[in-house]
């Protein structure tokens, strides 16, 4: 045998990986640097209202709603599979909930865990779908887009009586225990304290500008931290890369694949029920086109968030960074002298490099040249 | 090494059929704790049907498997896995994009805490995979380094590492050297024999000669389904065991041609 000092040397051709190499590889890199980016172009075209209080509670909105979104996204594309129909998903839902709530009359209590139930079986024929068939999800939840949406357009005629639109649902929840959760602002008492004490901004009348902090944001940052936790601390989180690294490793290693995929599609419907919720909530009716094209900027939020689009690789808090980016680009142009429909080029450009981006850093990890 | 003790496990004569073929027309091999009992045979020999026996992937149509004494019915690799006899096949079973610790844990992570505050012990994941990666001679840079961007030599090690400190009993190598170069070979081949002094039944597949005395207790040459006999280091000669696995003749002649150079 070969002496034992020749397998255990310290190679004299690995260098040391500074502070800088090591962040290099952490999948929300470049979302963060997209945050960072987006701010300073904002900051120098934009109105300064843009940075205030009133105006980064403007952004994060819908930011926040498309976040949700995108977390599952992020997720599902980590474990390898795509969803197509989570657009769809939140008008389906969204009919599923107004018409729990105003054809049926239930409470909160029971609507809302009716809608992600419902939801989540949803997903799991989806899920249940691409795995048992082994088709790639792209093309069973492209057709679950259609047939969700169809669904929905005739189900909203049917509960209407062949209007597309259902009305009601905040007559039909008001004073609910549960509403306050769901929909308008948190933490009123604490604005109106900043505000008595000349915190944050007030109208001339002395009521706070920002009157609290819509739900959805804090639903987008619990929701951003969960995922963090699950996939970076659980073995659970372990199975979601393996599974989308390499389904044959992970089968053989002894990780339930399918339970995991499955389990992913249901999470995904959910996040798009809760955006269903929150948003019909808020706007007190829901039509056949809301969350229309939902699952395409869900999934730009998440690549930009550094979401591979083969699997194994991407990250809850790059998809939480990406979000961001999209809420500011849409609200912030508003701001500026530009023209809003710039928007959708400057969201191409944005997936475009976050793909050339993400490519350079998978290769970095694995090493590949 | 340990010679003379009973083995871990016995095959006797075991035989394979798929449908009107027969992969395996008879086959007889054991492995003892703490030897390296290489498996030799070209291409078509029967090699990769042996180790699925073996392993749990395959039920023998004849034949028994003897496991510590008593005889065995594993119906999954599961199984057999369990039991303590780990297969480290030629894909590894490792995610180039995954860190060695999330590697060496897949499937089997621990958890600390309990509820939904059920954990993975990610201090311990990475202390474990540090010390039984330097164990084993490999210098991680981190713990979170990606297996992507490690040489062959180092996954197969990592591979093996990770069987052994699940509680291999036997351990399987399918082919580990034949994609290596010379110096990621001698360190797969200096990891077998750390593993072997562990007290670990290694059964080495290769089918190349020199690699397989190098490391080798006893050697069983495969040929067409069937074992030509098993001989013991010492006893036979590289030129033996390479006309054995060639079927003789042939190889005689061939080699002859190229001037004696294979």
């Amino acid at each position: 045998m070969s002496g034992n000092e020749a397998i255990a040397p310290t190679d004299e051709r690995l260098k040391k990986e500074g502070f800088v190499a090591r962040m290099m590889k952490r999948p929300e890199l470049g979302a963060i640097a997209g945050v960072i980016l987006v701010t300073i172009f904002f900051l120098i075209t934009a109105d300064p209202a843009m940075f205030t209080l009133s105006g980064v509670i403007n952004f994060m909105t819908p930011a926040a709603q498309l976040g949700i979104l995108a977390i599952g996204a992020a997720l599902l594309m980590i474990g390898g599979e795509f969803d197509l129909s989570i657009g769809s998903m939140v008008a389906f839902a969204g009919l599923f909930f107004a018409a729990a709530t105003v054809t049926f009359g239930l409470p909160l209590i029971l609507a809302i865990p009716l809608t992600f139930l419902f939801a989540a079986a949803v997903g799991s024929l989806n899920g249940f779908i691409v795995i048992k068939s082994g088709l790639p999800s792209f093309i069973v939840t492209l057709a679950f887009l259609f047939i969700l949406r169809g669904l929905s357009l005739v189900g909203l005629k049917v509960a209407t009586g062949g209007s597309t639109q259902l009305r009601g649902v905040r007559d039909a929840t008001e004073g609910d225990p549960l509403a306050p959760f769901f929909s308008g602002d948190a933490f009123g008492g604490s604005f109106a304290w900043l505000a008595e004490n000349g915190w944050i901004d007030t109208f001339k009348n002395g009521t706070p500008k920002v009157p609290g902090l819509p739900v959805e944001i804090i639903w987008f940052v619990i929701i951003a931290l969960l995922a963090t936790w699950v996939l970076l601390r659980t073995p659970a989180g372990n199975w979601i890369f393996a599974a989308g690294g390499d389904t044959n490793a992970a089968l053989n290693s002894g990780v339930p694949v399918r339970r995991i995929k499955i389990s992913l599609f249901m999470v995904t419907a959910c996040c798009a029920a809760m955006v269903a919720i929150i948003t019909v909530m808020d706007a007190g009716s829901t039509d056949s086109r809301r969350g229309f094209q939902k699952e395409f900027e869900a999934i730009i939020a998440a690549v930009i968030g550094g979401c591979l689009l083969t699997g194994g690789y991407g990250s809850a808090i790059g998809a939480f960074f990406g979000s961001i980016i999209f809420g500011m680009v849409v609200i912030g142009l508003t701001y500026t002298d530009f023209d809003q429909d710039w928007f959708q080029v400057f969201l191409g450009g944005m997936l475009l490099i976050a793909v050339l981006f993400n490519n350079a850093i998978r290769k970095r990890v694995t090493g590949e040249r | 090494m340990t010679q003379g003790t009973a083995p871990i496990v016995e095959m006797r004569n075991i035989e394979k059929h798929f449908g009107n073929i027969i992969a395996l027309a008879g086959v007889s091999f054991d492995v003892k704790a703490g030897e390296c009992h290489c498996l030799l045979g070209d291409n078509g020999a029967g090699k990769s049907t042996f180790i699925k026996t073996m392993s749990g992937v395959h039920k023998p149509t004849k034949g028994e498997i003897m496991f510590e004494g008593k005889e065995m019915d594993f119906s999954s690799p599961r199984d057999a896995m369990e039991a303590g006899i780990a297969t480290v096949f030629q894909d590894l079973a490792m995610i180039p994009l995954m860190s060695v610790t999330r590697n060496f844990f897949m499937g089997r992570e621990p958890t600390k805490g309990s509820g939904p505050f059920k954990r993975m012990d990610v201090e311990r994941m990475n202390e474990i995979t540090m010390t039984e990666m330097r164990t084993m001679g490999i210098n991680l840079r981190a713990p979170d380094q990606a297996v992507g961007t490690l040489s062959g030599g180092e996954r197969q090690t990592v591979a093996i590492a990770r069987a052994v400190h699940f509680g291999a009993k036997i351990l399987i190598l399918d082919e580990p050297t034949s994609a290596l170069g010379v110096r990621q070979t001698s360190n797969v081949l200096a990891t077998i024999d750390k593993v072997r002094n562990q007290g670990i039944g290694v059964v080495f597949i290769s089918h190349n000669v020199r690699h397989a005395l190098a490391v080798g207790d006893r050697f069983t040459v495969l040929n067409r389904g069937k074992t030509l006999g098993t001989a013991t280091r010492g006893e036979i000669t590289p030129e033996q065991l390479q006309d054995m696995m060639a079927g003789g003749q042939e190889m005689a002649t061939l080699e002859g041609s190229l001037g004696g150079t294979v």
